[in-house]
C-alpha cells in the first residue's frame, strides 16, 4: 500500500522569502501525524502543496501513490483550510450536497446525515451558513473534508474555533478516522490535542523538519521535583533514580522534607526546546 | 463522449449552477434590477415626450428628406443600446470581479478547487455563468427599450435581432476581460480596471467620431486600434449601425451618428475576430491560474 502522503526535498519559495527549505515527510497508509512549527514556519505552505493549492518550487510530492494536485490525488484527499468560508446563503446540507457532486462521492443523503452526525450538526442540516456560529461553521468544515471516503485528509488548524467540547468531538472524529485506516495530517498550534490523538509528530521550523518521532519518543523527562519547608525546588537534570541521593543531601543541608516527585515531561515543553533550539 | 468529457461537461453545469445561485442572492442584481426599471421608465416617458414633441413641429422644409419618426426613434433607441450596454457591464463587472482573487482572499475559493476538478473547468463554469446571466440581461432590457420606442413613437428598427446580438458579444468580451482581471487583481483592483477600460473604449470611440468630422487619419487610426484592442466597444458600433443602415438620405447621415461614438461597419471580421479574441483572454486567464498559488 503507497504512502498516503510523501513530501522528498520540498522547496517553495515566494520571491526572496523560503517558505519550505527541504523538507521530508512521510504519512503512512492510516497514520495520524501531527505537523507542529511556529507561525511561518512552512506548515501551511506544506498542507496546501499536498492539496494542490500551492505549486511547489521544486521536490517531488506524491498522494496515495499519485502526483499531488493530479485529479486522481485530488480524489482522494480531504481538506479543510485554515482560512475557509462556504456561502453565507447554502444550508449544511446543501454544502455538503455540493462537495458531494465535485468529489463524485455516491454516498447520497445517508453519507451527509452521517458526517452531520459526527460533527454533530444533525439539528443543524437545514441551517444557513450565515446563521452559524464560527465554531459550528469549522465543524461544517471538517465535515466537508471528510466526504467521500478520502485517504487522505489534510487539517489545517481544525480546532482554533472550537471550545472544549467541540475540540473533545474532533478528537474523537480523529481516533475514529484512524481506527477506519483514514490517514490523516493534523495541522495544529494546540499541542495537547496533539500529543493526544497522533502517533507521530513532525516539527518544523524556518522551512525545514527539526524533529520527528512519536509525543512519547519526544517528550523530555522534567527532573524532580522535592517539597521543602522553604517550598518545591526543582532539579530539571535529575531522574528517579537521584531522589534518594537529593533529599540526603537536602536534609544534610537542614532542609525538612515534605514530598518527593518525578515531573513528567510534556510535549509543549519538548516543541519549545526544540524549537528554541533551532534558532540561530 | 469519453468519460473524461462527460465528468468535464457534469462539473461546469454543477459549477456554473453554483455561480449563478450565489449570483442571484447578491445584493448587487437588485441595484441592477431597481437601476434597469428606473432607466426603463424614464426611458419610456422621454420616448413618449419626444416623439410628441417632433411631431408637433410638423414637416421638413422643402427639399430637405428628414423623417422625423425614424430619426427620432433610431436616436433614441442608439441612446438605450448604449444605457444597455454601460447596466450590462456593470453587471458583468460586479458578478466576475471576484471570481478568483477575491473568492481566493475570502477563502471560498479553496474548498472547490481542491476537489479532482480542473481549475480551467472552474474557470470556465464561472465564464458561462457570468456570460449566460449578462447577455440574458441585455437582451431582455435590448427588447424592453424596442418595445417602448415602438409603443411611443411607432419605430420599429431595421435588423432588430442584430443589435441584440452585438449587444450580447460586447457583454461577454467584458465578461471575459473582468475573468482574466480577476486572476490577477483583487476585488477592488479588478473593478476600476475593468471600468476604465470600458471607459477607454468609449473615449476611442469620440476620438473616432471627432477624427471623421476633422478628417483626420491619426484620430481615425488611433480610434480604430482601440476599437479592435478593446472589441466591445466595435461590436456596440457595429450594431448600431445594423439599426440603422438602411435609412437613407439626410436621416441616414445623421442617425448613423449616434450617442458616445457613432454607427460603424466593422465589416465581416469583426465576429471572428472576437471569437478568436476570446480564445486568447481564455488561454492567458487559464494560463494565469493554473499557475496561481492560493
Amino acid at each position: 500500500m503507497p504512502d498516503a502522503l510523501l513530501a522528498t526535498a520540498l522547496r517553495k519559495t515566494y520571491r526572496a522569502a523560503v517558505a519550505l527549505d527541504g523538507v521530508d515527510l512521510r504519512v503512512g497508509a492510516g497514520e495520524l501525524v501531527g505537523l507542529l512549527g511556529p507561525n511561518g514556519a512552512g506548515k501551511s505552505t506544506l498542507t496546501k502543496i499536498a492539496c494542490g493549492l500551492v505549486r511547489p518550487t521544486s521536490g517531488h510530492v506524491e498522494v496515495l501513490g499519485h502526483p499531488c494536485a493530479s485529479l486522481p490525488a485530488r480524489a482522494r484527499t480531504g481538506y479543510l483550510a485554515e482560512l475557509f468560508r462556504f456561502p453565507g446563503w447554502a444550508t449544511a446540507d446543501e454544502v455538503l450536497l455540493l462537495h458531494q457532486r465535485l468529489a463524485r462521492s455516491s454516498g447520497g443523503a445517508a453519507e451527509r446525515a452521517r458526517l452531520l452526525g459526527l460533527v454533530e450538526l444533525t439539528t443543524a442540516a437545514e441551517r444557513r451558513v450565515e446563521a452559524m456560529s464560527k465554531g459550528m461553521q469549522q465543524r461544517l468544515g471538517i465535515a466537508q473534508a471528510l466526504i467521500g471516503d478520502p485517504g487522505l485528509v489534510l487539517l489545517d488548524e481544525p480546532t482554533s474555533a472550537l471550545d472544549p467540547a467541540g475540540r473533545r468531538t474532533v478528537r474523537q472524529l480523529l481516533e475514529g478516522l484512524r481506527e477506519r485506516g483514514t490517514a490523516v495530517l493534523l495541522n495544529s498550534h494546540l499541542l495537547s490535542e496533539v500529543e493526544l490523538v497522533c502517533d507521530r509528530v513532525v516539527i518544523v521550523d524556518g522551512g525545514r523538519t527539526i524533529a520527528e518521532g512519536a509525543p512519547a519518543d519526544l517528550v523530555t523527562a522534567g527532573g524532580v521535583e522535592i517539597e521543602t519547608a522553604g517550598g518545591p525546588r526543582r532539579f530539571a537534570q535529575a531522574g528517579r533514580e537521584d531522589i534518594p541521593e537529593l533529599i540526603a543531601g537536602l536534609v544534610e543541608e537542614g532542609e525538612r522534607i515534605y514530598g518527593a516527585r518525578v515531573v513528567a515531561g510534556s510535549l509543549e515543553d519538548a516543541y519549545l526546546d526544540l524549537v528554541r533550539g533551532a534558532k540561530p | 463522449m469519453s468519460a473524461r468529457r462527460a465528468d468535464r461537461a457534469r462539473d461546469l453545469r454543477i459549477i456554473a449552477g453554483y455561480a449563478l445561485r450565489e449570483t442571484v442572492r447578491r445584493r448587487v442584481l437588485v441595484v441592477v434590477g431597481i437601476l434597469t426599471l428606473a432607466f426603463l421608465a424614464l426611458y419610456a416617458y422621454g420616448s413618449a415626450q419626444a416623439f410628441d414633441e417632433v411631431s408637433r413641429f410638423g414637416a421638413a422644409p422643402a427639399g430637405v428628406d428628414i423623417q422625423e419618426e425614424v430619426l427620432t426613434g433610431s436616436t433614441l433607441l442608439g441612446l438605450a443600446m448604449f444605457v444597455t450596454l454601460f447596466l450590462g457591464t456593470v453587471l458583468a463587472v460586479f458578478v466576475t470581479l471576484n471570481a478568483v482573487r477575491g473568492d481566493a482572499e475570502r477563502g471560498l475559493l479553496q474548498p472547490l478547487v481542491v476537489r479532482p476538478v480542473g481549475r480551467s473547468t472552474l474557470l470556465l463554469a464561472r465564464f458561462l455563468a457570468a456570460g449566460a446571466l449578462c447577455v440574458a440581461y441585455v437582451c431582455a432590457v435590448y427588447a424592453a427599450a424596442v418595445a417602448l420606442t415602438g409603443a411611443t413613437g411607432g419605430y420599429w428598427p431595421d435588423n432588430l435581432a442584430f443589435g441584440a446580438v452585438a449587444l450580447s458579444a460586447a457583454v461577454i468580451v467584458v465578461v471575459a476581460l473582468a475573468l482574466l482581471g480577476t486572476t490577477l487583481l483583487s476585488s477592488t483592483a479588478n473593478g476600476i480596471a475593468i471600468f476604465m477600460i470600458f471607459g477607454a473604449g468609449l473615449a476611442a470611440g469620440l476620438i473616432g467620431q471627432i477624427g471623421s468630422a476633422l478628417d483626420s487619419s491619426s484620430l481615425e487610426r488611433i480610434s480604430s486600434i482601440a476599437s479592435w484592442a478593446l472589441p466591445f466597444e466595435a461590436l456596440y458600433q457595429d450594431g448600431l449601425h445594423a439599426l440603422t443602415e438602411n435609412v437613407r438620405g439626410a436621416t441616414g447621415v445623421i442617425v448613423q451618428l449616434g450617442p458616445f461614438g457613432g454607427a460603424q461597419d466593422a465589416g465581416p471580421l469583426l465576429y471572428p475576430y472576437v471569437l478568436a479574441y476570446l480564445v486568447v483572454v481564455a488561454v492567458v486567464a487559464n494560463a494565469i491560474f493554473r499557475r496561481a498559488d492560493l
